[in-house]
């Protein structure tokens, strides 16, 4: 008998500009495992935050069990029989298990009898669930996956019916992985139901009976999982839409100028996420990289800029070695070596917000003249040269002296792709160059980057967008688990074969 | 009905004048309630406040000298909170900064005298810098919170200043804890010598030509924060030390420089204290103008051209205060602190309480008077 537990109705939901969810429905039937799968910034997290009541909707209704409720917070979640398990843990650290499962439902002031009493339902609830969790041990000696179960067993003990997982996975050794979908598979013969999101084909596979696939803030298809395959969920999460049209030559590629072996980059938690990557970029050429978000392409691009350690491997410009695990050039040095960075995440990297916009447009070159000299700044070059990039580059509005933080999102990227490619650089690392640009100036950014290619500059193209990655690069690698999981030129290659590469299943 | 307002669109005087007038009012309003409860005419207060700071010209170079002090820390402040950096020492840098300032004039008193006066005012702003150094440092290799540092060197600057002052460099002749004073052709032209300059007789004021040091400290600050390359990336590790380090400014650098800065501007206090006012290191001498300058700056939205206004209200707070409990017995010298306190709080915490109906206020009306 299949009756639906959660159904959720033309949900909306805007943060400013971006529009995360746009009219989803979407129902989860009792005691099943369903997965929603989409790329990072798809709205997977953003729904199910709805559904947990930290984020209100703009509109839309919500149904448990058939009866419409208003969800203000996480309190009108639990007591609705909605659990989440987050990314981040929520625990405190120096509490025990027992503490951080009763904390905010301890009953009473002074500990005693019901936490006796809880103790006797959390160890039946171990037993039931195979959880195996030591209710007297310290959070911080527990390892990521212990901890997960704690999150699991408190859950459990709020009387959770329905159990929402964000990337349960990210976290853990495929050990840990193993373990924990025993946990959820013994949950579900319980009759509980669980709501995986992920960006994992193989989990997805694996575990389970239903699956929704989202894009760009929308759910683009619901099915069994028996009814698919991992090719065409890769395919619906990719998505299939118009390419857009370049003016593209072909390329007249020169020697090599950019030129990277055997890198290892590990990142603030000490993970190697880049594991061992060679590869070349010649002069005129641009060389795309696929890959689905948190395969390591940050770190690399990170590395490759001088930002982040470079545990071992060493990185040549034009020959000349330039970074090691000893010797790492800082983003100022390699600048004046021609090397030009556009990080991904645009407006916490590579912008300071509470700067004017025509500081904003120095930024990273303002000790170069014209703009300063004997470190003092030189504010008419400074202005004159805003005024000028902002015509160019149809920045608005035209006003140097404005607040950074009071232009739109996409005028703060042109800020920042303006500066970067007005200086010609020989070498551009390029990350997400059109996430959260407008169409119009998706163009007009991609030309430049053709234009530039055909200077001579030799360009590495870091995207998630594979209409972009098709229809720019010269040359496409595909970074999957930190590796360069293959090499395509572009002519011969479809956009599904990359989407499989991608997904980490040839 | 709450909804986002276009900041853009509010008037720099709206943010920067009106709104800090309305708290400074409510304030005012909440401090005379006080005075009332303590059993005292609110009103007569205020009049003794002004008298005693604006009355007569001694009044007057009272409450100039105070704002002397709170500039220099003031801007201590300041310059270190662009780099969002709070530092809470400058009462401790400007007492080790006097230590500097006595050292010069002690040891190269074979020099000409302005030469003495402009070693005195590097030896306060090293010593002051100096004292800075090591929170930095912590700060910024080791994580150490500058909050918990600074506010310890404080109390280690006092502590140090105290041996110095009983068992080292205090004056053996007599039992008080100050050093000897210095040789009198040292000391700063204070403002009654100006006056006598012109022909014009007053009586004592201890305020003097540090003033003037004051006034070239303010604009030392505002070009060095916005006119020069550090002070832009200073300001740029301030807002978003990610953006900074991806453009290849160094966090560690540039928080070693701001806290040298601003520890020397700090230790500058000890020019107008020992070379203008006391004319040798007496104990305490910074007496709180470090803590107070906190919120002077704060209150300045730590720009010059704020910080001074700032400092100024607390000159007129301090000598007019004085001068109402010297006149009204029931208001104690507590009750003035209780008095700057609420100002702190109405222009630093409550700062935003009233922003935004008064800005958009404003907004709302200059838009129907431009559809008009």
């Amino acid at each position: 008998m299949v009756s639906p537990i959660l159904e959720l109705s033309n949900i909306n939901k805007s943060f400013g500009h971006v529009h995360a969810n746009k009219d989803i429905n979407l129902t989860i039937n009792k005691g099943t495992i369903h997965g929603i799968i989409g790329e990072n910034g798809a709205g997977k997290s953003t729904l199910m935050s709805i559904v947990y009541g930290l984020y209100q909707a703009d509109s839309g209704t919500i149904k448990v069990s058939g009866n419409e409720i208003n969800l203000k917070s996480p309190r009108d979640s639990i007591e609705n029989g909605i659990g989440m398990v987050h990314q981040h843990f929520m625990l405190v650290e120096n509490f025990t298990v027992l503490e951080n499962i009763v904390l905010g439902f301890e009953g009473e002031v002074i500990f005693g009898k019901n936490l006796e009493k809880a103790k006797i339902d959390l160890k039946k609830l171990c037993e039931t669930y195979n959880l195996n969790v030591d209710l007297d041990s310290v959070i911080s000696d527990l390892s990521v996956g212990f901890r997960q179960r704690v999150e699991i067993l408190k859950s459990l003990y709020r009387g959770a019916e329905v159990f929402i997982l964000d990337e349960p996975t990210g976290v853990l050794t495929p050990q840990e992985v193993d373990e924990l979908f025993k946990i959820l598979r013994s949950l579900k013969e319980e009759g509980k139901t669980i709501v995986l999101i992920t960006h994992k084909l193989n989990e997805i596979m694996d575990l389970t009976s239903e699956v929704s696939v989202m894009r760009q803030g929308e759910i683009v298809g619901h099915t069994k999982t028996k009814a698919t395959n991992r090719e065409k969920l890769a395919e619906m999460m990719v998505g299939r839409s118009v390419l857009l049209r370049i003016n593209k030559s072909k390329t007249h590629r020169g020697d090599v100028a950019f030129k990277v072996e055997n890198l290892i980059v590990k990142d603030d938690l000490d993970v190697a996420r880049v594991k061992n990557v060679n590869l070349e970029i010649h002069a005129g050429e641009i060389l795309g990289l696929a890959g689905v978000t948190g395969n390591g392409q940050t770190e690399l691009l990170e590395a490759l800029s001088g930002i982040r350690k470079v545990e071992s491997g060493e990185i040549f410009l034009n020959g000349e070695k330039i970074s090691d695990s000893l010797n790492l050039l800082n983003p100022r040095e390699l600048k004046e070596k021609g090397l030009a960075h556009i990080p991904e995440d645009r407006q916490r990297m590579g912008l300071v917000t509470d700067f004017k916009a025509s500081e904003n447009l120095i930024f990273g070159y303002h000790d170069q003249e014209p703009y300063s000299k004997f470190s003092i700044m030189k504010e008419d070059k400074i202005f004159d040269y805003s005024k000028r990039v902002m015509e160019e580059y149809d920045v608005r509005p035209r006003s140097p002296h404005l607040m950074t933080s009071n232009f739109s999102g996409g005028n703060q990227q042109k800020l920042i792709l303006s500066r970067e490619l007005n200086e010609n650089p020989k070498i551009l690392l390029i990350g997400q160059p059109t996430r959260g640009v407008d169409i119009g100036a998706i163009e007009f950014i991609h030309q430049r980057l053709i234009d530039m290619r055909d200077k001579g500059a030799a360009i590495l193209l870091v995207s998630v967008e594979l209409e972009e990655v098709l229809s720019l690069s010269d040359r496409i690698i595909v970074m999957f688990d930190g590796k360069i999981v293959g090499e395509r030129v572009n002519e011969d290659v479809t956009d599904r074969e990359l989407g499989l590469l991608m997904a980490g299943v040839v | 009905m709450s909804f986002a307002l276009d900041k853009s669109k509010v008037p720099w005087w709206v943010s920067n004048l009106i709104v800090p007038l309305v708290n400074l009012t409510l304030a005012l309003l909440v401090s005379g309630l006080f005075i009332f409860i303590a059993g005292e005419n609110p009103y007569q207060a205020i009049k003794l406040i002004i008298y005693g700071s604006f009355g007569y010209v001694e009044g007057f170079a009272y409450t100039l000298y105070y704002t002397t002090n709170f500039i220099f820390t003031g801007l201590a402040f300041a310059v270190a909170f662009h780099c969002r950096l709070f530092n809470i020492g400058g009462e401790g840098q400007a007492y080790i900064g006097g230590l500097g300032v006595f050292l010069v004039a002690i040891n190269f008193s074979f020099l000409p005298v302005p030469i003495i006066w402009i070693l005195s005012i590097a030896g306060a702003f090293i010593f002051g810098a100096a004292w800075a150094f090591i929170p930095a440092y912590l700060q910024a290799k080791r994580g150490s919170h500058i909050v918990i540092t600074t506010i310890m060197f404080n109390f280690i600057a006092s502590s140090l200043m105290v041996y110095l002052l009983v068992d080292v460099i205090r004056d053996m002749k007599q039992m008080g804890p100050h050093t000897v004073a210095l040789p009198k052709e040292l000391w700063l032209p204070s403002f009654k010598d100006f006056a006598a300059f012109f022909g014009i007789k007053i009586r004592y004021s201890p305020l003097n030509a540090s003033f003037l040091l004051a006034i070239a400290a303010s604009l030392f600050v505002w070009f060095l924060v916005w006119k020069t390359k550090w002070g832009y990336e200073m300001r740029a590790v301030g807002h978003n030390t990610q953006a900074a380090i991806y453009a290849g400014i160094s966090p560690y650098k540039n928080i070693i420089i701001a806290m040298l800065i601003s520890g020397g501007l700090a230790g500058l206090l000890s020019i107008n204290e020992v070379l203008g006012v006391h004319h040798k290191i007496v104990s305490g001498f910074p007496a709180g103008y470090g803590f107070t300058g906190i919120a002077v700056a704060l209150m300045g939205r730590n720009h010059p051209i704020g910080i001074f206004p700032a400092a100024f209200l607390f000159g007129i707070l301090y000598q007019g205060g004085s001068e109402v409990t010297f006149d009204m017995p029931n208001i104690t010298r507590y009750m003035f602190v209780a008095v700057q306190g609420v100002i702190i709080l109405f222009s630093g915490a409550l700062e935003n309480l009233f922003r935004p109906q008064i800005e958009s206020f404003f907004v709302n009306k200059l838009n129907r008077q431009a559809k008009v």
